[in-house]
């Protein structure tokens, strides 16, 4: 079986967000970056299948240097192989650029299994699973919370309102991991060891075939600016004993506030 | 040449979710004069244009047949591509829900279009939408221009009024046959989940626990309120991370991002990856007996005290007042 795991690089989720100057984006000094939270369970999620059913892994990461340290990780986790997608053109991409950029180099790679997380955190767009999936034409399921592989056919568990659905079909598949799927391990002295001798491979725009076609400028969607959220006004403790506490508070919500 | 909207409503078990109504009565408010049609996909759904005509959309596509009973990705997308083949929309609209967030990027890509999920807010720049959609979990957003031909929104749940008209409108209802010729990833079965009955995402009202409530065998506490106020129940990473209850209830970076009219955080200090998640609340309480706790910068109301005194306390009391 051979699997695929796409991983992001994102600000540490503690991280204090300042914008930088010019609002493009956020200040990104001094931040401390980590695999995005989800991926964690996708990683996780290939060595589990790796372990049962045999097979190569290999994970993908698009971005600049940030991108070493967590493919570094995932090495160090058990991941067999790293691939850093890497390009100028590659900087701040919107969600559609990055998934052709992750199509372009798993389409040829005779994948069974392609693993995401559900979101990258920061971002928070939740979309490129789908779009992989679109742009390779493969079945997806996301957000999911238990997946079972039997031979060549996979049954998943998506959360959804309320409930859980469970989705069946044939390998080859996308998939986008939710918290819950599994229990990440943590990488070992001797895998972090390992992974430092490993070559991470290195593909740019051209050995995607992909020169001249990504980048921000090319895309029909725009960031045109970064704000910070209104500040919430100064709220106020209630004084007195609790039931006097309890009779104010209702009293705010229905009359002040008129939220009840 | 492009014109108008197009908005998918999401049904599930024969009823239209309120958030796709919101989605609905925000396009028509976006719509500038342009066509509304709104989408209805699935098995003997033919009655619920009567529930998506008090929006007033200017037309309602059906898409009924047993193909549809169950959602699919490749079949609910067949079904959008049908639609907007059809309508040659501007811009297409759906609540930012499970389905919605599996089925627009994947259409949005089949058309190279461009996509914004979770909206907050959407406003009209010339002739074009400009939207803004919060990142970093609410610390910081981001405002987009959306410019391919056709492009994909979809607007957070709470945010945006349902407005409707009792009576006097009839929208043109058409039926859209739509066969999908490949669906390879299939529902066999849905298993609704132990315990919430209202939606986290789109409650009006949320009472939230932490480590303050002590243990899972205190849940009670918080449930008797929310039964009182018709809440949802949350939870913080803290007690979802020591098994206490279902990442289901999660509320925050790596939960679920909401923005109820009341969030009532009893026993929560208020983390930063917590606060991510609730601060765009309309109305915060915090009951907590440490005064220093972080949430009491971000509360409405704030009451220093102890959960297991207060809670019942407020329950009691908002009985009364409902009584």
């Amino acid at each position: 079986m051979k699997i695929a795991v796409c991983i992001k690089a994102v600000p540490d989720t503690e991280t204090k967000i300042n914008l930088a100057g010019d609002k493009s984006n956020i200040d990104f000094t001094g931040v401390r970056f980590l695999t995005s939270p989800y991926d964690e369970f996708a990683i996780e999620e290939a060595l589990r299948l790796k372990e049962k059913n045999g097979g190569e892994t290999m994970v993908f990461s698009m971005g600049g240097a940030e991108c070493t340290d967590v493919l570094r990780d995932a090495l160090a986790r058990g991941v067999d192989n790293a691939t850093h997608l890497s390009d100028p053109s590659f900087t701040n991409l919107d969600p559609l650029s990055t998934a052709k950029v992750l199509a372009a180099a798993i389409k040829d790679g005779g994948y069974d299994v392609i693993l995401l997380g559900q979101q990258g955190v920061g971002g928070d767009n939740s979309q490129v699973p789908a779009m992989l999936a679109e742009l390779l034409d493969l079945p997806q399921v996301t957000v999911i919370m238990k997946l079972e592989i039997t031979g060549n056919t996979f049954k998943a568990e998506r959360e959804i309102e309320g409930a859980h659905e469970t989705v069946e079909g044939t390998l080859p598949v996308v998939l986008s991991a939710q918290k819950g799927l599994n229990e990440p391990r943590y990488p070992g002295i001797k895998g972090v060891m390992a992974a430092r001798r490993k070559e991470i491979a290195v593909k740019n725009a051209e050995a995607l075939g992909l020169a001249g076609t990504i980048g921000t400028d090319k895309a029909p969607l725009k960031l045109k600016e970064m704000a910070l959220p209104p500040e919430r006004p100064q709220g106020r403790v209630l004084e007195g004993d609790v039931d006097t506490q309890v009779k104010t508070l209702v009293e705010l919500l229905k009359k002040e506030a008129q939220v009840i | 040449m492009a014109s108008g909207i197009l908005v998918f409503l999401e049904q599930r078990n024969g009823a239209i979710r309120k958030a796709s109504l919101e989605a609905l009565s925000e396009a028509r408010r976006q719509a500038n004069g342009k066509e509304v049609t709104a989408l209805i996909v699935g098995e003997n759904v033919k009655a619920l244009s009567a529930v998506a005509n008090k929006c007033k959309p200017t037309k309602i596509l059906v898409v009924d047949n047993a193909q549809f009973a169950n959602y699919s990705t490749e079949g609910y997308a067949a079904a959008l591509t049908t639609a907007i083949k059809t309508v040659d929309p501007q811009y297409v609209f759906a609540a930012n829900t499970s389905m919605a967030k599996d089925l627009m990027p994947r259409v949005a890509a089949r058309h190279d279009a461009a996509c914004v999920t979770d909206v907050s807010e959407i406003h009209v720049a010339g002739d074009r939408l400009e939207v803004v959609h919060p990142m970093y979990s609410g610390k910081t957003r981001g405002i987009f221009e959306l410019k391919s031909n056709v492009s994909f929104i979809t607007t957070r749940p709470n945010i945006f009024a349902v407005q409707e008209a009792e009576n006097g409108h009839h929208a043109e209802i058409v039926d859209l046959p739509v066969t999908a010729d490949k669906i390879r990833a299939k529902v066999t079965a849905i298993h609704a989940s132990e315990g919430q009955k209202i939606e986290l995402s789109e409650a009006s009202v949320i009472v939230a626990g932490g480590r303050g409530i002590k243990g899972p065998e205190n849940w009670n506490i918080l449930e008797n309120l929310c039964g009182t106020l018709g809440a949802a129940l949350g939870a913080s990473r803290a007690v979802v991370d020591a098994g206490w209850i279902d990442h289901q209830h999660q509320v925050g970076q790596t939960g679920k991002v909401v923005s109820p009219q009341l969030y009532i955080a009893c026993g929560i200090s208020g983390a930063i990856q917590h606060l991510a998640g609730m601060s765009s609340s309309k109305v915060i309480v915090a009951i907590n007996k440490d005064a220093e706790a972080p949430i009491f910068k971000h509360a409405t109301y704030g009451i220093v005290g102890d959960v297991f005194e207060v809670v019942p306390k407020l329950t009691e009391e908002l009985k009364k007042h409902s009584g």
